[in-house]
């Protein structure tokens, strides 16, 4: 037994020491890939940890606000108080919404998104049960708290466009990021909930209004749960902007249009070129967008006919008619063509080939000069100016006064009219200038097309002699910290002062002397007097039947085959100050429609007289500061 | 070998006595090793001694008492239970197996109050003594008989299978492993390892195809953790991550990022030696391997010296299921072998695994207490 046992002593102490030398090895393996992860691959782990705990959060910068030259708000970023659930502070969804249910309205469609959201987020994702909330749901969920587990008040932040439709145009709005945008490198715009202009001021200045992100590093936890700021760095606001729109000019324009289908008015300083007010009609709510559209509200916006969207201050395209005519006249002196005291007979028709162009004056004007041409807006004295001086030469009178081009105005979507010359009729249609055209052009009509923005412009370059360009940003700045935009002196238009005094007088004759084409719609108040033009835009042609029946009034056409109304003005007519254009779109006649409104608007500009307080504006606005 | 107090095992020896002999530097070592333990608990609940550390302190303490108990009694004793033991344990787990089966409930444990016991898990340790037991007494020419491994070998498949079906690949690979050593302790020629591991590679496409999905997605995670990393990759990678972190001295108790912000999964359990890496770092990694290795050490000591076959095989089994623990679940955590739930001893939270390693150094202490010891083929003790 004992030989047995020392034999099998043995082979147990032989295998004994084989497996503690296999054990010795393994540990040396353990030991080794130790010291692989924790020594040689420690930074790469590290790396990762890192990676997996701290969490990059974007703080987005407050919106810099819109303001009018005296700091009243035109857009401004409104807490958006929202009530949210967190579904793992309450044992009991549904009985919480229930309790919420009798505080605010809570749809049985809410609650199924809610249920639905909750069970699809972890369970402390807040899910929002309600957004805009008003101050006295605010407090009633407060009071309430101890019966609401779960429930919390968030404050977000949205634009609000205290004008509503009204500024829409000008403003423009803002809307979630689109895909197109995404790829700029502002991580900002990753942000879910994000919003960009999309149009007018807040679509031009996008990027100063947006200002710079801050952004938060926040340790997290396995499930992303915040545990802990790591550390802040807090964002740049963007940029306030103070608009040369005076809010009340705004208003005013826009309350003259108001009952108007379709129309637009400009308001220009022609000293700096500051656009006091920027109407278009009908407008679109601002405020609908920043939440967004329905399809059938989307649908019901973009098929309107009188297109709401529009910006026609600055987009709509119409022919200037009468309007025009300070452009021919200008043309015929300064190229001398024609003297200022030639005087043309209008019999109301004149005979060109075989075609006829009739005044609007069917028993004609009889011998008129200049002066009285176009005071009384006659036709013929212009088809005979036209025809002397010739397309190529309006035209490039016409683009001297800004017409046929972009003004430069700094919102999106201006478009530049249309100033025809021979050569671009030949080149776009291949069929070369005809005369006739020249007479249809000199009371521009026929190719010509000017947007309301461009007669302003025309009207303060009649006005001053200067090349006047508009402008929008007056002063801007963060923090309440307003620096004015450079306004230099505009370069002079080299017209001789002479042919301008000839065609302003003929303008001051249009609203002032008895016989004008808008003598009804002067300003009467002393020293505020305007000048202007009418302008009745055909968009048909008369044919030679109705011609010999009875031409239809405007009432009796259908909307789209009225006349288009338009009107320019400046004032006051001895030191010019601003500069207006009307347009009213298939509106009627421009002395009986456009000019009223134009003389309404400046008359309500003049009473303001924004400039005379340019000095204070600046400090008013930025007094008020942000808000509290 | 002949010793001078040889004596002392003809007289019985009082408890007291006894308790004199027992290794106090085994016993000491195993509570520095639980109370690494009880610390990286502490660390894992947040710094608090709730809910685990408090818990596994009882644990331990019961254990310390059981480990004693088995430590003073004669190991006779345990040798002529050893085969009822292990037939209760089987039965045990055949009875958790039904349970299962119809359908009260997939558990792999039994309630006992204090604690929840796996019957598998206890099972390593009444396969070692039966296994033992049935060497004890078989000479090398026995053993070089083929027809001689058939009962044992029957006795390992039948927990295996049992552990297998309900499934668990950790536990059936341990005792797998555990009895393999003592076949080779017991001098089961090395040739016939390699028929038995031949056969095994041979059957792995069968074991494949057996495998459940989950088994399957473990072992394809486990040869590329990368693929799917917030999948099952997962806790693999989230394991490299948390070690690799922690560097060479570690990111301080307490102080893990990984494991207090929940990125690494069972933190407490299996998962616990790379809690403890990424505190503590290389330098604590490598201080707990060495206290593992001493006590490797001290059962390798005790196996040499115990006078009699039944108590070398089961100090040297114990000791190598000490070791196959502490092997197989770092290897685990730091993606040496696939995810498997084996537990690190006597630090991974968990009753019934505790338990079953004091309970297997209680053997060893009995092995050492009684080391003079001469059994005889049936487990009576011989003259000399």
């Amino acid at each position: 037994m004992y030989r047995e046992d020392s034999n099998r002593y043995k082979a147990f102490s032989r295998r004994a020491l084989v497996l503690g030398g296999g054990q010795v090895a393994l540990l040396g393996l353990l030991v080794g890939r130790m010291y692989q992860l924790q020594v040689l691959e420690s930074s790469r782990y590290r790396m990762l940890a890192d990676e997996n705990r701290i969490n990059m959060r974007l703080l987005p910068p407050p919106r810099g606000r819109i303001l009018d030259r005296f700091g009243r708000l035109l857009a401004s970023n409104r807490e958006n108080f929202r009530a949210v659930i967190i579904a793992e502070q309450t044992s009991d969804v549904e009985r919480t919404l229930d309790m919420l249910a009798r505080l605010i309205p809570v749809t049985d469609h809410d609650r199924r998104r809610i249920l639905r959201d909750i069970k699809r987020h972890r369970s402390f994702i807040p899910v929002t049960v309600r957004e805009n909330l008003d101050w006295k749901d605010v407090s009633r969920i407060e009071v309430n708290a101890p019966d609401l587990p779960g429930v919390v008040i968030d404050v977000g932040q949205s634009r609000e466009y205290p004008m509503g439709a009204d500024g829409a145009h000008l403003l423009g709005y803002v809307a979630a990021v689109s895909e197109k945008e995404l790829s700029g490198d502002d991580p900002l715009l990753e942000l879910p909930g994000f919003r960009t202009g999309k149009s007018g001021i807040e679509r031009a200045y996008e990027t100063r209004l947006r200002g710079k992100a801050g952004n938060s590093q926040l340790e997290v936890n396995a499930l992303g749960r915040v545990i802990r700021e790591l550390s802040r760095q807090e964002g740049q606001p963007g940029d306030d902007l103070m608009l040369t729109i005076d809010l009340g000019i705004q208003n005013a324009a826009t309350e003259q249009l108001r009952d108007k289908l379709s129309a637009a008015a400009v308001v220009i300083d022609v000293r700096t070129g500051g656009v006091l007010a920027l109407a278009s009609v009908p407008g679109y709510d601002p405020n609908a967008f920043n939440v967004g559209l329905s399809a059938a509200e989307w649908r019901t916006i973009t098929r309107d006919p009188y297109a709401p969207l529009a910006n026609k201050a600055i987009s709509g395209m119409y022919a200037p008619g009468s309007t025009f005519k300070m452009m021919v006249a200008l043309a015929a002196l300064e190229n001398k063509a024609m003297a200022a005291d030639q005087r043309v007979f209008c019999r109301g028709v004149v005979q060109l080939g075989n075609a006829r162009f009739h005044c609007w004056k069917r028993q004609g004007h009889g011998w008129l000069d200049m002066h009285g041409a176009l005071m009384q807006s006659c036709d013929v004295f212009f088809y005979e100016a036209a025809k002397r001086v010739g397309i190529d030469r309006i035209a490039e009178m016409a683009n001297r006064f800004g017409l046929g081009r972009t003004t430069g105005i700094d919102i999106p979507g201006e478009r530049s009219g249309l100033m025809p010359t021979s050569r671009w009729k030949r080149k776009v249609t291949g069929v070369s200038w005809q005369k006739g055209e020249t007479l249809v052009a000199g009371i521009g009509q026929g190719f010509v097309l000017t947007t309301p923005l461009q007669l302003a412009i025309m009207a303060a370059r009649i006005a001053t002699g200067r090349a006047v360009k508009p402008r929008l940003v007056y002063a801007s700045g963060a923090n309440g910290d307003m620096r004015p935009a450079a306004v230099g002196e505009f370069p002079a238009l080299r017209i001789s002062p002479e042919s301008l005094q000839v065609v302003r007088d003929g303008m001051n004759a249009v609203t002032n002397v008895q016989g004008g084409t808008a003598f009804r719609a002067r300003i009467t108040e002393k020293g505020w007097h305007m000048a202007g033009k009418t302008g009745t835009s055909q968009v048909r042609r008369i044919s030679k039947h109705e011609r010999e029946t009875r031409v239809l009034k405007n009432e009796e056409r259908p909307w789209k085959e009225r006349d288009h109304a338009l009107f320019v003005a400046f004032a006051p007519v001895d030191d010019p100050r601003y500069a207006c254009a009307v347009v009213v779109e298939h509106g009627g006649g421009g002395s009986a429609v456009a000019a009223p409104i134009a003389r309404d608007i400046l008359r309500e500009t003049l009473r303001r007289d924004p400039p005379d307080r340019d000095d204070d504006s600046i400090a008013a606005g930025a007094a008020q500061g942000r808000p509290a | 070998m002949m010793r001078l107090d040889i004596a002392a095992d003809r007289t019985p020896r009082s408890i007291g006595q006894k308790l004199w002999h027992v290794s106090w530097s085994l016993v000491l070592l195993l509570l520095v090793i639980a109370a690494v333990g009880f610390a990286m608990l502490y660390s894992a609940a947040g710094g608090k001694p709730d809910p685990w550390t408090s818990r596994q302190m009882i644990r331990f303490g019961i254990g310390i008492v059981l480990l004693f108990g088995i430590a003073v009694t004669d190991p006779r004793i345990w040798m002529r239970y050893a085969y009822v033991l292990y037939f209760l344990v089987l039965a045990l787990l055949a009875g958790v197996e039904i349970m299962g089966e119809i359908g009260m409930g997939a558990q792999r444990w039994i309630s006992l109050g204090f604690i929840q016991l796996q019957p598998s898990e206890v099972m390593k340790i009444t396969l070692v003594l039966a296994l033992a037991r049935y060497f004890h007494g078989a000479t090398l020419d026995e053993i070089g008989r083929p027809t001689f491994l058939i009962v044992p070998l029957l006795l390992v498949a039948a927990p295996v299978v049992l552990v297998m079906r309900q499934p668990d690949l950790g536990t059936a690979v341990m005792l797998l492993l555990i009895a393999g050593t003592i076949f080779f302790l017991a001098g089961v020629r090395a040739w016939k390892f390699g028929i038995v591991i031949g056969c095994g590679l041979g059957a792995l496409p069968l074991a494949w195809s057996m495998m459940r999905d989950y088994q399957k997605r473990r072992v394809l995670t486990f040869l590329d953790p990368e693929s799917d990393p917030l999948g099952a990759g997962y806790h693999i990678l989230q394991s490299k991550i948390a070690l690799g972190s922690g560097g060479i001295f570690g990111k301080g108790f307490l102080h893990g990022t990984q494991s207090h912000l929940n990125f690494l999964p069972e933190k407490q359990t299996d998962f616990i030696f790379t809690m403890l890496a990424e505190e503590l770092g290389m330098a604590g990694g490598l201080v707990l391997l060495g206290l593992y290795a001493l006590v490797l050490v001290i059962g390798f000591a005790v196996a040499l010296r115990v006078r009699n076959q039944f108590g070398r095989l089961v100090a040297l089994g114990i000791t190598a299921m000490f070791f196959f623990y502490v092997f197989i679940n770092i290897a685990m955590v730091m993606g040496l072998v696939p995810v498997v739930g084996v537990p690190l001893p006597l630090i991974s939270y968990g009753g019934t695994a505790m338990l079953s390693v004091m309970i297997g150094f209680g053997f060893v202490m009995s092995a050492h207490v009684h080391r003079d010891l001469r059994i005889g083929r049936h487990g009576i003790p011989e003259s000399d």
